[in-house]
């Protein structure tokens, strides 16, 4: 009887979330209809700027099928205020309204104006189309530093300026080390705008029962909890406890499904309106122009250091592009980078500021590593910078300025206190991986010959902070809410687990690393543990998914919130032993006496005992369950080296990555194989990044790269298999020792690629190269290094 | 008007809107929501299904010309319990994280297998697949998957 299960954490197990999704049987939101619903279509303004001077839905209501028709101000009642932003930076933070449907005005390319409901797809198509919206043209905004100029137009006239925000952050004397350095170097990048682009569109299903007075809203989505709170309180101003928020499977989030959307607004709200579920999925063509963008900063960053190339100060400027309004975390982005333009390395004194301006594009927020990759392009292309100014090598200058390696915790110049890490083992490892020397003999070869296709090999030592996060340090950074989650943990009567959790998954696997690592702490298996997740009505109040944190907070909620069905097992099993609990000794599931080791009580044993309750000691509850929720102290910083090797042919500038190796630290792993899916996942949308993707505008604010034709993600014919390893130094933050994985490869990999672009062409005396690297920027960047005209 | 389809081996008939895509056909008139729809431009591939044995985007093809046709997705791939290699190779390498590519990369992976006749290399699979975006993975398991579904269809060993 007495069964436990292998250890499973840090083995392979292979993904319980599959079987649905490799046939067909997932829900998606998309998937789902209900009786007598109502499809939903938006209207778009076509302008980047322009006051709306009529919209006339009349048309509309003509067309077969459509059943009602609302321009903004028919609905302009509906709200009980904008769409908030919940981290409003500063004080004197200027945050105009944004409603779901414009009024007066519209900002960007793709803000909505009208809304149409009908009894299928093709009707509520139609009925769009019928709408007449018609615009008066105001200039348009768009380049960040023209906005900032005196005298500019403005995106929002009654503001009387596009800068909403300017934050700063000093540690240190800055001024007197940069006074008294005898090497400055001073380097402007431009992180251009991304489309995020997840494969699955945003989609949703509102649903309102009248007699109730209750709101169902499944919706595709990495925050249920925050949407809940956020429409329930601020956007509809209902009852929050009457808003059920649900995200089914969700295909793919990255940072964009981070939004309380005006579609799910308005579909809540006509729900109710005519008595019937609203359906709306946004295809691609308006998901591009709707959904957020991102990245999207100009960035100044200043390095002071002594002669040997040893860094001792740090100054950055950013300017980051918010696009039309201030979306639900988009003033904070830049922020999540701020403390990291120091990257690993060392030194005295730390100054960064950052500028949020206001254009007339769709609002940018978070994207996959969201202000940490930005940050991580500036720090390693300037370590690049400052390695050729004192003629260092780029692994030497690394080297040398790494902090200090440590097993606990170490601060940092940007302020932060890292919890651990062996950065030069990394970098050892990566080295090795990617064959460093045969590589740059190859380069030694390539340009003895002179041939036309020449070898880079790019560095990017980066490292973050994530798991989202530290709830007082939040409040310090004026965010609106908490950085904890929660874990509710249900041992069944038969020895089954469900495990309620407050992180809302979109790809990542949790169920499986959870499952992993509840088995271990119970001893059953994996496949008798269920984990119930994004359904407010079913899981804890929770923080959702973003920021790496899913493990690093909720597994660390899920973890401890085990730990506490043992103790409660352990007064039972000790009392149906009749012994002490002290006599008790447990190993994954099982009780056992002390020097009588046949004695013993399993984990589900107790939770039958615990459900019929005919013997429990005295004081213990019926039921095993148990909750708990986890505030961390402190962020976990995963760190690594990452190399890339490219070739890039001089005569038309096309750049192949011929090799990359990822050693990443990510602390403790629970499974191996999903850890290494996403940083092929990360490491590839990072490679596109530096090569491939940008969204961009005309003149006239129209967004040009408007589908995923001109869009460019990547194919897998247009990148190659990656080289991947680890090291592993557990966080001193949480006592599973995990880091948390979710955004290493996005945030290491651009400055890599760059890096080695460069690094090929080094030679012709090229030291600069905007992003992406398309064989057009590429070719111009060799012509003007050669002399001739580009 | 009226469309009669064979879709996983039964036939499927119904009225439809002239204009109806096969993709909502599937979807909508017959509730067989595992074909997914990722974009308007028939770029993604999220949509693949075989037509007479042939894999095709159906964002890109009428339900009226699929009429008197077989059409199978990624529902109808498992026969009798069992899972299709490709199925149980993505699940074995991890080849999915979201999911909502699979299963037209599963139907897109088939057909190059079957039209390839032996057993693919990685690079056979990369150009192979160019018309299938996935946001997730980064294509590495992917590709290890339909490699190994490849040998395993075309009876090679199943190391390397
Ligand atoms: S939905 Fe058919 S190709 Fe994208
Ligand atoms: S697994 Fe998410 S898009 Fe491919």
């Amino acid at each position: 009887m007495a069964q436990t299960a292998e250890r499973v954490v840090g083995t392979e197990v292979r993904r319980k979330e599959d079987p649905e999704l490799i046939t067909g049987q997932a829900r998606y939101s998309d998937d789902l209809a209900a009786p007598g619903m109502l499809w939903m279509k938006l209207v778009l303004s076509p302008f980047a700027h322009a006051r709306i001077t009529s919209v006339d839905v009349s048309p509309a209501l003509q067309v077969p099928g459509v059943v009602a028709a609302f321009g903004g101000r028919d609905l302009a009642g509906e709200w009980a205020g904008p769409l908030p932003t919940a981290w409003p930076v500063t004080d004197d933070l200027k945050n105009p309204p944004m409603y779901p449907l414009a009024t007066d005005e519209v900002r960007f390319q793709g803000e909505g104006v009208a809304v149409v409901l009908a009894e299928s797809r093709a009707a509520a198509e139609d009925g769009a189309e019928a709408v007449v919206a018609e615009y008066d043209p105001l200039p348009v905004v768009l380049d960040m530093e023209e906005a900032l100029k005196d005298g500019a137009d403005l995106v929002h006239a009654d503001l009387g300026t596009n800068a909403s925000y300017t934050w700063t952050l000093t540690n240190g004397d800055v001024d007197a080390v940069f006074a008294t350095a005898p090497v400055v170097v001073k380097e402007r990048y431009v992180v251009q705008r991304q489309i995020p682009a997840a494969m699955e569109p945003r989609a949703l299903l509102a649903e309102y029962a009248p007699a109730m007075g209750e709101y169902t809203l499944t919706t595709s989505t990495q925050i249920p909890h925050i949407v809940r709170v956020v429409l329930a309180a601020f956007v509809l101003g209902i009852p929050e406890s009457k808003l059920r928020v649900r995200a089914p499977n969700v295909g793919g989030g990255f940072g964009s499904k981070i939004r309380v959307s005006p579609e799910e607004s308005l579909a809540l709200v006509l729900a109710r309106r005519t008595g019937r579920p609203v359906k709306w999925t946004g295809d691609r063509s308006s998901d591009v122009l709707t959904t957020h963008h991102a990245r999207d900063q100009i960035q100044e960053i200043e390095l002071a250091a002594d002669e040997d190339g040893r860094i001792r100060g740090y100054r950055t400027r950013l300017i980051a592009n918010m696009g039309a309004y201030l979306l639900l975390v988009g003033p904070g982005v830049p922020l999540l980078g701020a403390f990291l333009f120091c990257g690993p390395y060392g030194g005295e004194a730390y100054h960064f500021e950052c500028t949020g301006v206001f254009t007339n594009t769709t609002p940018t927020d978070a994207y996959r590593g969201a202000g940490r990759p930005e940050a991580t392009y500036a720090i390693e292309r300037a370590i690049d910078a400052l390695a050729r100014r004192v003629g260092r090598d780029p692994v030497e200058i690394r080297r040398m300025n790494f902090l200090p390696e440590s097993d606990g915790p170490i601060p940092s110049p940007g302020g932060l206190t890292v919890d651990s890490g062996h950065y030069n083992g990394t970098l050892d490892k990566a080295l090795e991986l990617v064959g460093y020397e045969e590589l740059r003999a190859e380069q030694r070869a390539r340009r003895e010959r002179g041939d036309a296709k020449q070898i880079g090999i790019g560095f990017s030592t980066y490292i973050e902070m994530c798991g989202l996060a530290p709830s007082r340090v939040l409040g310090s950074l004026k965010y609106a809410a908490g950085g904890w989650d929660a874990a509710r943990i249900r041992v069944l009567p038969t020895g089954k687990v469900t495990a309620f959790v407050g992180v809302s998954p979109h790809g990542q696997g949790h169920a499986t690393t959870f499952s992993q690592i509840l088995s271990d702490d119970l001893g059953i298996p994996v496949d008798d543990i269920e984990v119930v997740h994004g359904d407010t009505a079913l899981a804890p109040l929770g923080m959702d998914t973003y920021g790496s944190r899913s493990l690093s907070v909720g597994g660390v909620a899920v973890h401890r919130a085990a730990d506490r069905i043992v103790e409660k097992a352990r007064k039972i099993a000790a009392h149906e032993l009749e012994v002490s609990e002290d006599d008790l000794e447990y190993v994954r599931g099982r009780f056992s006496v002390k020097g009588a080791p046949d004695r013993a009580r399993t984990i589900p044993e107790v939770a039958f005992s615990a459900w019929t309750a005919h013997n429990l000691p005295e004081g213990v509850e019926p039921e095993l369950d148990a909750s708990a929720v986890y505030d961390p102290e402190n962020f976990v910083y995963p760190y690594g080296a990452h190399i890339c090797a490219v070739e890039v042919d001089t005569e038309t500038g096309q750049v192949d990555v011929l090799r990359y190796a990822a050693v990443d630290d990510v602390g403790t792993i629970i499974n191996p194989q999903i850890v290494d899916g996403q940083v092929a996942g990360g490491v590839i949308q990072g490679i596109a990044e530096a090569l491939f993707e940008e969204a961009v505008y005309d003149e006239n604010g129209d967004l040009l790269t408007s589908s995923l034709t001109n869009y460019e993600v990547p194919a897998a014919s247009d990148v190659p298999s990656i080289r991947i390893d680890k090291t592993v130094t557990p966080s001193t933050t949480n006592e599973l020792g995990v880091k948390g994985v979710g955004e290493t490869g996005t945030i290491a990999s651009p400055p890599a690629v760059i890096n080695a672009v460069v690094d090929a062409l080094s030679h012709l005396g090229v030291t600069e190269m905007a992003r992406p690297a398309t064989p057009e920027r590429v070719w111009r960047a060799i012509q003007q290094a050669k002399g001739g005209a580009a | 008007m009226h469309v009669s389809v064979t879709v996983n081996g039964t036939r499927r008939e119904a009225d439809v809107e002239p204009r109806t895509l096969l993709v909502y056909f599937l979807r909508e008139t017959l509730g067989l929501t595992g074909t997914n729809v990722g974009c308007d431009t028939s770029t993604c591939g999220a949509c693949t299904v075989h037509v007479d044995g042939q894999s095709v985007k159906s964002c890109t093809m009428l339900a009226a010309q699929a009429d008197g046709r077989e059409v199978t997705t990624i529902e109808g791939m498992a026969s009798d319990g069992e899972l299709h290699p490709l199925q149980r190779a993505f699940h074995e390498h991890h080849g999915l994280q979201c999911g909502y590519c699979t299963p037209g990369m599963i139907m897109a992976s088939d057909s190059l297998i079957r039209e390839a006749g032996h057993p693919l290399a990685e690079e056979e699979v990369r150009i192979g697949l160019e018309g299938n975006l996935c946001r997730c993975t980064g294509y590495q398991n992917i590709v290890k998957a339909v490699v190994a579904a490849s040998q395993e269809m075309h009876g090679a060993p199943a190391s390397a």
